[in-house]
């Protein structure tokens, strides 16, 4: 392969980052990590074992039987020395094995909460609570969904106060943004306590 | 190491009837539309995880530079992996890219750096944490979105 020219020194490798993106099936985990994306939402899958059989968010799969989790995420390059990649979670209760691997040295964590199922987002709380992942509880305001104070979502999941909520929708970039700077903004305070 | 089954996916999978989203590599051989027969395992040399290089999903590859290649020493695979990666990439970005299981991405990857290819970065993890300076870089780089 003829070297080709490149921005890259050989030796310039960037690091990467990632946040993870959690919440019930459809709740917008994909919506959200493709408005800020720079790329559009990749997908890629993780093989798994019988007890973990079915997937989360199957489009363009449908009516096939699988045995593996499809990952969506998007990436925003930092600079010439850092990647942050954006991680849509598997939402069932099923998948912690895999929350466990993907939260591994994760900056932290975006739990959207849909508020016509607000009990598909309990699992991801306790998740990352007991593992003392940083998270953001982002509610996303679906059009002619019923909407809800932030307080009042706050009060459904029995979040601590220090946890920030914010109303976002997941389909526009600004809000979508906002989100992941609360959620940064929260890890940074972590870090100064 | 016994020899693997060439169904079996290094032992990831217990039976070798398994389809997978991307069409097929644990299809059976006379299904209906059997897919490419397990060839990510093969082109992996049955190779399981205990001689690759420790990978993440989010381990950023480039290309080495100024490597000789000699192509007929590769894979297919290996050499889109080496072409995909004149910019970087990471081994889920290869795995979409190329519509192969992050595990097998993750072996024929190791193969490329233990040649020296192929460097990687591993990511930020528990054990490495983000200096201020990082995460001041992340919080800029969000608000330029």
């Amino acid at each position: 392969m003829a070297s080709s020219d490149s921005d890259h020194p050989h030796d310039t490798v960037p690091s990467a980052l990632k946040i993870l993106v959690a919440g019930g099936f459809g709740a917008g985990k994909t919506t959200l990590v493709g408005a800020v994306s720079e790329i559009a939402p990749l997908s890629t899958e993780e093989v798994m074992t019988e007890a973990s059989y079915g997937v989360d968010d199957l489009s363009g799969v449908e009516s096939k039987t699988t045995t593996t989790v499809a990952l969506d995420f998007g990436r925003i390059t930092i600079s010439s020395s850092l990647v942050l990649y954006l991680f849509g979670t598997p939402g069932q209760e099923r998948f912690w094995f895999m929350w466990e691997e993907l939260s591994e040295g994760a900056l932290g964590a975006i739990v959207i909460a849909d508020t016509r199922r607000l009990e598909t987002c309990f699992a991801a709380v306790d998740f990352f609570e007991r593992r003392g992942v940083p998270f953001v509880v982002a509610v996303n305001c679906f059009d002619g969904a019923h909407l809800y104070e932030a307080d009042e979502v706050r009060a459904a999941l029995t979040l601590d106060p220090a946890i920030p909520v914010v109303l976002c929708d997941a389909r526009v970039r600004s809000s979508a943004k906002e989100v992941l700077l609360t959620l940064v903004n929260r890890v940074a305070e972590r870090m100064a306590a | 190491m016994q020899a693997h089954n060439e169904f079996d996916p290094g032992g990831m999978s217990r039976s070798p009837s398994r389809r997978d989203v991307t069409g097929g590599y644990w299809a059976e051989a006379d299904g209906p539309d059997a897919g490419p027969l397990v060839r990510p395992y093969v082109i992996a040399q049955g190779r399981d995880h205990a001689d690759t290089v420790r990978l993440d999903m989010i381990s950023v590859v480039i290309a080495a530079k100024r490597a000789e290649v000699d192509e007929m020493a590769l894979e297919p695979e290996q050499i889109r992996i080496l072409e995909l990666c004149r910019r970087p990439l990471s081994v889920a970005e290869l795995s979409a890219h190329l519509d192969i299981p992050v595990a097998v991405v993750k072996v024929l990857l190791s193969d490329l750096l233990n040649r020296g290819l192929a460097l990687a970065r591993a990511p930020y993890t528990a054990k490495s944490p983000v200096s201020r300076d990082v995460l001041q870089a992340v919080l800029d780089g969000i608000q330029r979105l």
